[in-house]
């Protein structure tokens, strides 16, 4: 017998009797009268910033901008002009010198100041995780309250991949020490636009 | 190598005082981060019961959600890989490795391949796999097993950090600072990741409905891994499954929050199908845990999503160190799955505990933890894997209990004694008295008191 059918049985021999599912009323969740105030507080004490902007014309330049003071940056925002869909193909050792990252995001969580990204979004996978800096572009009327309603709108089965990114990369393993930017983006900055 | 058992490691732990006083702070304060992000949630408590009661279900449920996750797996691209015990699971991944003959493999954080004694068994095949958690690489370099299972080098000062990576990273001899030696770690794993070949992942959950594999993390370095190489292995014990993936929603609001205090972990990041070209594995293991399930004191134990709260909370993990607990999973938690694992080696460890009930308390799938300790304690001394003394103890303790007037007679002599003549308790051979000042006790007992004053 294999290895899988052995397994299999002795948990069908050895479980309990059936217990149902709990009912899930998010009439007993929190909820807040100013979702961006709330996310914009969560990230900023995970060591991100959010900044509004009134619509997508105010971000237009910025790629642009820091494209003129040297930097490597590669768009994934339709919406701030061409995307560099060239950074599909390329592997880890050539996508390690990327400096910034523009990457739309589909959904933010005012609770926790995540904020998903669908594979599709990020052009390549590794993206948003091994650029130095991380801009998310969000619209305001994303947002919403808590993990409950997040995961009723995202669909994690849509797509091979996807990610709650709450923050810059981080670690206190050194003594308890809080020290931003351990192995992926060093800053998380949130355009919220709307 | 011989084991030491928890009690004679503890007591080389607490030598060091001051370090100790300090691993007792540090995990108390990560404990008061859990209480403010806990507090923070007028429905925790709803979110508990129904993270208990999801698992419950689960549990109750499970040889069929098994195999639906292994569908949607299967139908994702995925290879799904069955493995009995830490053995085959050890098997399994080298014979991926060998097929391809890969060199360069990074692992993130998986505190099943540590109960699986990974590490030592792939090094012994001469293939060399680098921890990138950064406590993890720390104790690795070290040659010591994490502490702790969220925190793995809690047991070091950053003068020990700093004293490793000038050994390992040639960083300056004598810079402890933190932000200096994670920049060093950020630039040796860096380069670690951008070339690795096969990444090792653990799961935190795996939700049937969609055959997806969950990982959590705070510095990146899953993803960071995964997305780089060209074959994933991802390794779970059967437990991590839940149902549907709106059930996410609640274990996502309760693991870091009871873990270190944040609201979420940096990274929630959700594996369904490799990209293309990628080779993604999942590898689910047993390695005990259906004899757990079948033991109805003990199968709670199987709902837990090691987040460490219990051992934040312990009196006596905090001031005992992971290490004393001399097995991957320590903790309180880790003293109940551990004997299930092997009970004679494992034998002390219930008793490493004041069975305050702290541990329950904070429990975020409401295990008893406690009262199963006290449980264990049972079947083990009936099983004749506990020391004569000990057992004698427990006996006489066990027999007084159950004769209350004896109990009141012997509580009356005790406190007598303790008044007059404290050097009789406050002394070597009375081993409850070890780093122990004993308590000036009552004059009267509880119930004395109670009688007298019921009356008034
Ligand atoms: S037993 Fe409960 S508190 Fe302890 S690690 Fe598991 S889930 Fe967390």
């Amino acid at each position: 017998m294999s290895a899988r059918h052995h397994i299999i049985k002795a948990v069908a021999d050895n479980k309990p009797a059936f217990v149902p599912l709990p009912d899930i009323n998010l009439d007993q969740v929190t909820g807040y009268d100013d979702l961006a105030a709330q996310f914009a507080t969560v990230v900023q004490s995970i060591g991100g910033q959010v900044v509004p902007v009134p619509g997508w014309e105010a971000l237009k330049p910025l790629p642009q901008a820091e494209r003129a003071a040297g930097k490597w940056v590669v768009n994934a925002v339709p919406e701030l002009g061409a995307t560099d869909q060239e950074v599909s193909s390329m592997d880890a050792v050539q996508l390690a010198g990327v400096d910034m990252a523009f990457v739309p995001g589909t959904l933010g969580v005012a609770e926790n100041g995540a904020v998903w990204l669908y594979e599709s979004q990020m052009i390549n996978r590794l993206l948003p995780f091994i650029c130095q800096q991380l801009v998310l572009v969000l619209e305001r009327k994303a947002l919403v309250a808590t993990m409950h309603q997040a995961l009723l709108q995202v669909d994690t089965a849509r797509e091979g991949y996807g990610v709650f990114i709450a923050g810059p990369s981080k670690t206190a393993d050194i003594e308890q020490s809080l020290v931003i930017g351990a192995h992926g983006p060093v800053g998380l900055t949130v355009y919220l636009i709307g | 190598m011989k084991v030491q058992d928890h009690a004679s490691a503890a007591a080389a732990f607490i030598a060091d005082e001051p370090r100790t006083d300090w691993h007792d702070e540090t995990l108390w304060w990560v404990r008061q981060k859990r209480d403010k992000a806990a507090h923070g949630l007028p429905e925790w408590e709803q979110l508990r019961s129904w993270a208990s009661q999801i698992k419950d279900h689960t549990l109750s449920h499970l040889d069929h959600y098994l195999e639906e996750f292994e569908k949607n797996a299967l139908a994702n691209g995925v290879q799904v890989h069955w493995a009995e015990d830490g053995a085959a699971h050890n098997r399994i991944i080298h014979n991926i490795i060998r097929n391809h003959s890969i060199q360069r493999i990074v692992k993130s954080k998986s505190m099943l391949t540590e109960e699986c004694h990974f590490n030592e068994y792939i090094r012994e095949q001469g293939v060399e796999v680098v921890d990138t958690d950064l406590g993890e690489r720390i104790v690795q370099f070290r040659n010591e097993p994490p502490s702790h299972i969220v925190l793995p080098a809690i047991h070091l000062k950053k003068q020990d950090v700093s004293e490793t990576f000038h050994e390992h990273l040639q960083t300056e001899k004598g810079n402890n600072d933190p932000q200096y030696l994670t920049a060093a770690a950020r630039v040796h794993l860096r380069d670690k990741f951008v070339h690795s070949e096969l990444a090792i992942t653990g799961v935190n959950f795996a939700v049937a409905e969609t055959g997806a594999v969950v990982v959590c993390t705070n510095e990146g370095n899953a993803d960071m891994g995964t997305h780089s190489a060209r074959v994933h292995i991802a390794c779970m014990g059967f437990e991590k499954i839940i149902p549907k993936a709106e059930h996410l929603s609640v274990f996502l609001r309760l693991l870091a929050r009871s873990a270190t205090g944040q609201p979420i972990t940096t990274y929630s990041s959700i594996f369904r199908k490799p990209r293309p070209g990628q080779e993604m594995h999942i590898v689910i293991v047993d390695n005990g845990r259906s004899r757990q399930l079948g033991r109805p004191d003990f199968r709670n134990s199987l709902k837990c999503i090691r987040c460490a709260a219990c051992f934040n909370t312990c009196p006596v993990y905090r001031r005992s160190g992971g290490h004393s607990y001399h097995t991957a999973v320590a903790g309180p938690i880790g003293s109940i799955l551990n004997p299930n694992l092997d009970m004679k080696a494992n034998a002390d460890l219930p008793f490493a505990s004041t069975l305050c009930g702290s541990c329950s308390n904070v429990c975020p799938v409401k295990i008893d933890i406690h009262e199963q300790l006290w449980k264990w304690r049972q079947v083990l001394v009936k099983e004749g894997y506990v020391a004569p003394a000990k057992k004698l103890g427990l006996q006489g303790m066990a027999w007084l209990l159950a004769h209350p007037a004896v109990y009141r007679l012997a509580g009356k002599t005790g406190r007598w004694v303790m008044r007059r003549m404290p050097f009789l308790v406050n002394n070597r051979l009375n081993p409850w008295y070890k780093q122990r000042e004993m308590p000036t006790p009552p004059a009267q007992s509880f119930r004395d008191w109670y009688l007298k004053n019921r009356k008034s």
